[in-house]
């Protein structure tokens, strides 16, 4: 029981207020070891919030947030405890890679063969003697993942860290979380973009003005979002959809030959089709993406219209995405 | 699913069980050597520091003039204790081989300045800065008892004249000088005994008179003060005098002692006995000399010059060593920009909160911030002071000036002193630097609390007043530490702040300093500690 509690992080009843801003309201969540926990939500959702709290660095006004059972504050060691990267752009630019990886070892104790272990697990062999300054967006999350490594701890916290990787780095980013919490590590990973964490989390846990509107696996997530629709795929889109709608179903065009039905089961489909000689390539029962998932639950719960599409929009809203966040405090 | 996972364990060995004081330490000072804009900052400071002090020196030329041109400039006497001094007056003397006594009524003493004074005094020959005790009256501060120049104390209080008179005796036995004084001639008081270490058999005793330098100060339009002073002249009687012991007994010799002229005035006439009319010097009232009355055996002296150590300022005769460490200034400027980003950069970057989340306790980060910014700033400044110190003395002394000497430890104080300015600077920058989160105003603030009121007070821009009062509340009363010059009650000299004189001696200035740092750092620790970041 006590060894399953070290690697988890319980929040529980969390509340912050910033000025007018209500950043926190009521949140309570679990992280558990063993699987990678995405962390989602419109810009101003309060994830980084969350973080900052409990890691020690925003008091909340009411409730707890617990690492291994234990305050941050109470961790004698913290970095072996949890790995966080909240801001792969905090470095002092003039200090090389290594020597940033360096001063955090020293602050736990550890030394300079620990640095060069996790230089290598994050792969910047090459880079790590060069300044930080110079260095991509891209390169800085791999420095911020080596530096959350450095302790080896059994939580880690990463706040957006697909921001500004290349498809290499996002390939080596999933992988890296998914090996890590087959060790049995809790890894919790915030995004504003769900397609990022549609192969990489396994639990989801979405906020929506500071609270959690859903906390679920995305297995199940996916399925109730899913439904009972069927995707049908045909040459003769206009005809089917009048014959469909005839027998009673919701019919909505998705893409120039593609339609998505809700109320008649796949067999029902084919039936009719056919009686009316109506041709079709395909029909199956329809998978939403994540995205569409997330889009269903969250559509209540964004604050500002604007923001979201912004930053739902794709990789390009990346960066106004922290910042908005960053205005929201 | 969760049921089936074994929660990982941190597998990295670290040398230490905990993230403690020494881990954040060592931490603080990876941080401050990995940034080499920093390291060369701490190069700059030393560099500046010495540098200025070296353009001062070699800037500062002492020339003194003579009727044909000019000339070398004569050295400053040196007294037993090794200090510059002043020894110029008029003595009436004889010699004394082994004990003995001298005992002399003082009936008048005119001189314009408290300090004039006249009286009896046993002294080892007649050069500048020789061993000597005397008993005297002055125009201003009553009897005194003073010897080898820095020690003084207090006698009969009042002034002298006809109607109240002075007896003044002093009393050698081997090396022990004892002074007394009397207003009535048979009721004695002791007033001090002086250790004269190594007064040989045969001394000068004797009567002799001196006034010094006036000094005036003038307030100008800018609120500054200038300093004009001249010599002065006093004119003692005495009479009743009584000489015991191994006197030659006979003669009576005046001497300027230290003067720029005149040869030894012989006189004659027997101790305390009428004898023969004697005229010293040219006669003129308006010079030094002495006279005795051949009827009363009364003499009356004249006398100008001081016996008194000599004091910094404007009619001083050096200068102060500390001027060789005039670049402490610049150096500080430096050091209070490193002390400042050494927290306003992480905040800037967001770094701190990197910092924060990897030690337990925020008073801590800030406590290992402060000791390794004051230990970079203590080495860099007691570096830069102990070539600085050296170097200028030698070029200021090339240059024909004379330095007022210093003690080993001073000169320790001195170099160490100017390590610890620069280290308390530092941390009360970091402190400033937390308090307010922001490079440029912290830098701001941090310069007007130190430099400036240092500048305003030390270079004439101020009154004497206010200065002092500067140098009394800011942390620029830190700056004491660096004041080599001493005061003297004895010495009326300008004794403020553009002369090299603190108002706190240099540990109570430094305090002060100390003081505003420590406030600093509790009022940033408690920020920290408080706020979000």
């Amino acid at each position: 029981m006590i060894s399953a509690m070290e690697a988890t992080i319980a929040v529980s009843g969390l509340r912050k207020r910033f000025g007018p801003t209500q950043a926190l309201d009521g949140l309570t969540f679990t992280v558990t070891p063993g699987q990678v926990t995405g962390f989602v939500g419109p810009n101003g959702a309060g994830k980084s919030t969350t973080m900052r709290v409990i890691l020690g660095l925003d008091a909340p006004d009411a409730g707890t947030a617990l690492i291994g059972g234990q305050q941050y504050r109470a961790l004698k060691r913290p970095l072996s405890h949890v790995g966080a990267l909240l801001d792969a752009a905090a470095l002092q630019p003039s200090r090389t890679a290594r020597n940033h990886l360096l001063w955090l070892a020293h602050s736990q104790g550890l030394g300079g063969k620990r640095v060069d272990e996790v230089v290598r697990l994050a792969g910047l062999e090459s880079a790590a003697r060069r300044r930080a300054g110079g260095y991509s967006l891209g390169m800085r999350q791999r420095l911020g993942i080596a530096a959350a490594m450095l302790g080896d701890p059994p939580v880690l916290m990463l706040d957006e860290p697909f921001n500004g990787l290349d498809p290499e780095g996002i390939v080596w980013m999933r992988g890296l979380l998914g090996s890590l919490a087959a060790q049995g590590r809790a890894v919790l990973v915030s995004s504003h973009l769900m397609s990022e964490l549609q192969d990489t989390a396994h639990h989801l846990l979405v906020l929506g003005r500071g609270r959690v509107i859903a906390d679920t696996s995305v297995r199940e997530l996916v399925a109730a979002a899913s439904g009972d629709r069927v995707t049908l795929r045909t040459s003769e889109r206009s005809t089917a959809m009048t014959l469909l709608a005839r027998a009673g179903a919701t019919v909505a065009a998705t893409d120039r030959d593609t339609l998505t039905v809700s109320g008649l089961a796949a067999e029902r489909i084919v039936e009719l089709l056919s009686a009316d000689g109506v041709p079709f390539s395909e029909v199956s029962a329809h998978r939403a993406t994540l995205e569409e998932a997330y889009m269903e639950l969250t559509r209540d719960a964004v604050e500002f219209r604007g923001a979201s599409s912004d930053g739902d929009g794709g990789g390009a809203g990346a960066g106004a995405g922290a910042s908005a966040e960053e205005v929201a405090r | 699913m969760s049921a089936t996972i074994t929660p990982y364990r941190s597998q990295v060995q670290a040398q230490a069980a905990r993230a403690g004081f020494p881990q954040l330490l060592r931490a603080e000072w990876t941080k401050f050597r990995t940034v080499r804009g920093w390291m060369v900052g701490l190069v700059v400071a030393a560099l500046a520091l010495v540098g200025v002090g070296v353009l001062s020196a070699l800037g500062s030329h002492r020339s003194c003039g003579g009727p044909n041109g000019s000339i070398t400039c004569p050295s400053v006497p040196v007294g037993p204790e090794g200090g510059m001094v002043t020894d110029r007056f008029y003595f009436v003397h004889q010699s004394l081989a082994g004990d003995g006594s001298i005992t002399a009524r003082i009936t008048g003493l005119s001189g314009k300045e408290p300090w004039s004074k006249a009286g009896v005094i046993v002294k080892n020959g007649t050069g500048q800065g020789s061993a000597y005790a005397a008993v005297l009256a002055t125009a201003g501060h009553g009897v005194r008892m003073q010897y080898d120049f820095t020690h003084d104390t207090a006698g009969l209080s009042g002034a002298v004249s006809a109607g109240s008179p002075r007896w003044l005796r002093l009393t050698r036995s081997g090396d022990t000088v004892t002074g007394y004084d009397s207003s009535d001639g048979s009721n004695w008081t002791l007033i001090g005994t002086a250790h004269l270490a190594g007064l040989p058999s045969t001394v000068q005793i004797g009567m002799f008179a001196t006034s010094p330098d006036a000094v005036q100060t003038t307030s100008s339009s800018f609120g500054s003060s200038s300093t004009t002073g001249g010599p002065t002249l006093a004119t003692a009687t005495f009479d009743q005098v009584g000489l015991q012991g191994g006197t030659s007994g006979a003669v009576w010799k005046g001497d300027e002692v230290g003067g720029a002229q005149g040869g030894p005035v012989v006189g004659s006439g027997g101790p305390g006995a009428a004898g023969s009319g004697a005229t010293g010097g040219n006669g003129s009232p308006t010079s030094e000399g002495f006279q005795q009355d051949q009827a009363t055996g009364a003499f009356s002296i004249r006398g100008s010059g001081d016996i008194a150590p000599s004091v910094g300022g404007p009619l001083g005769d050096g200068q102060a060593v500390e001027r060789s460490l005039v670049g402490t200034f610049a150096g500080l400027v430096v050091v209070i920009v490193l002390g400042t980003l050494f927290i306003t950069a992480e905040y800037r970057r967001g770094l701190i909160r990197t910092t924060l989340t990897a030690s337990q306790g925020r008073g801590r980060v800030l406590a290992a911030k402060a000791v390794v910014a004051a230990a970079v700033s203590f080495v860099t400044g007691v570096v830069a002071a102990a070539v600085a110190l050296p170097l200028c003395m030698h070029i200021l002394k090339a240059n024909g000036n004379a330095l007022y000497p210093i003690g080993l430890l001073t000169e320790v104080r001195l170099v160490v002193g100017t390590g610890a300015l620069l280290a308390v600077a530092a941390v009360l920058a970091l402190a400033v630097g937390t308090i307010l989160r922001r490079g440029a105003g912290a830098v701001t603030v941090v310069i007007a609390m130190i430099v400036l009121p240092y500048i305003l007070a030390t270079a004439s821009v101020l009154p004497a007043g206010p200065s002092e009062w500067l140098l009394r509340l800011t942390p620029a009363a830190g700056f004491a530490i660096q004041q080599s010059l001493k005061a003297f009650s004895q010495v009326a000299g300008v004794y403020t702040p553009t002369n090299g004189f603190f108002p706190l001696s240099p540990w109570a200035g430094f305090a002060v300093m100390c003081g505003w740092a420590a406030v600093a750092l509790a009022v940033a620790g408690y920020l920290l500690r408080r706020r979000d970041v």
